[in-house]
């Protein structure tokens, strides 16, 4: 591997994990969002080699046995997907946001702040974020 | 850097990556009671330290309004200060609270106070082969202290604050002991508002203090026009949030404004 390369580069054209898009490249829209030991980061700015030993989750391992997980199914259910390019990042985002804050009560702002590193050019926030609270609901 | 790389800016011949070093990586208090932080500390630690919560909490508030969740659990606060930019968002809290730095190199470490590193827009007191290794907030430059933050910026999240601005201070019966004063990009780089201060240390807390410290802060800074505001813009923020920042850092002191 080229120690040069990023996580966004490795996980898209070496392993064929393509829900991880490239947006800005620079870290501003989210769209590459995977988390790296269960916190969510911007591969396009994450070097790959510092992956190394760590666990990476992107949306293709969030579904188990033909299950959509909690959070894929609230986005489902509650329209939240648009155009769709920004929706892998989004929902890897909100991913670590539920399971940060599981069992805690949450306010609609702080859910806001929680997917700020996360842009959808459709403007489809509102329910995205009812899609989040539903999953919080969900879990407790 | 990596924005840098990927832009084309950089010119750089090799790069030595420093990311994993975990002895970086830390928060600590000392026996002393010294809070002392690792280079290499992400913000996303750094703000939700317990520490960091409970003895210098302005820091803490600095730190929540950089970029987006992403961002801080990647981006480190020593890689915040050794950028270098008026707008670094961790350095206001820092100079505020009297930080001193820990710069180590091939004669080994020297220390040097945090508002002496910035020499200039992208430019501070590092020389070839020295790295950052630790930030501290001595005990006597944080107990007793309360502060607050504020960030004017164009959204609430991932942007580039157009003004920051932070105040720390110490009140004894409704007197103001001690004030710090500190703005990002008010400046070619991060500043202490040294005449202000010294006109407001020993002063009453009263409205009058207040709109005193709006009107002198304007000659401790020196914005400029950018694309991003106009310098009388910038100008106009400063005198507005001296006066709301440091009435909140009294009223987070137990003070109260007559």
């Amino acid at each position: 591997m080229d120690p040069r390369q990023s996580l966004l580069e490795v996980l898209r054209e070496q392993l064929g994990l393509i829900s991880v898009k490239q947006g800005c490249a620079v870290g501003e829209c989210g769209a590459c969002t995977v988390l790296v030991d269960n916190v969510p980061i911007d591969a396009c700015l994450y070097l790959a080699i510092w992956a190394d030993g760590r666990s990476i989750r992107t949306v293709e391992g969030e579904s188990q046995n033909d299950r959509l997980s909690g959070v894929q199914q609230a986005f489902v259910d509650e329209g939240a997907v648009q155009c769709g390019i920004c929706t892998p990042g989004f929902v890897m985002a909100a991913t670590a946001f539920v399971e940060k804050h599981k069992g805690r009560k949450v306010t609609r702002n702080q859910i806001r702040k929680g997917l700020a590193g996360n842009l959808c050019r459709c403007t489809g926030y509102d329910t995205i974020v009812t899609a989040v609270q539903k999953s919080l609901e969900d879990d407790t | 850097m990596l924005v840098k790389l990927h832009k084309g800016k950089g010119r750089f011949h090799h790069l030595v990556d420093i990311h994993d070093i975990a002895e970086l990586n830390f928060i600590t208090l000392t026996d002393d009671g010294d809070i002392v932080i690792g280079p290499l500390t992400c913000f996303t630690r750094v703000s939700e330290s317990s520490l960091v919560l409970k003895h210098i909490p302005v820091l803490s508030e600095a730190i929540g309004t950089i970029g987006g969740p992403q961002v801080r659990n990647m981006a480190t606060i020593g890689g915040n200060l050794c950028n270098g930019v008026p707008s670094a968002d961790s350095a206001t809290p820092l100079i505020a609270l009297n930080a001193q730095l820990t710069i180590t190199g091939p004669d080994g470490p020297r220390q040097m106070p945090l508002e002496e590193f910035f020499l200039g827009p992208g430019s501070v007191a590092l020389e070839p082969h020295e790295i950052l290794t630790e930030i501290t907030v001595t005990r006597s430059n944080y107990a007793g202290y309360h502060g607050h933050f504020y960030k004017y910026a164009m959204r609430d999240a991932m942007d580039i604050a157009t003004i920051g601005c932070s105040a720390v201070c110490r009140l004894k019966d409704a007197v103001l002991k001690d004030l710090r004063l500190a703005f990002g990009t008010a400046a070619p780089v991060p500043i202490r508002c040294n005449s202000t201060e010294k006109k407001a240390r020993g002063r009453k807390v009263s409205q009058k203090l207040l709109d005193d410290i709006s009107k002198t802060v304007v000659d401790d800074v020196s914005p400029r026009s950018s694309w991003r505001a106009a310098k009388e813009f910038r100008l106009q923020i400063i005198a507005t949030l001296a006066q709301r920042v440091v009435k909140q850092a009294i009223l987070n002191a137990g003070g109260t404004i007559h």
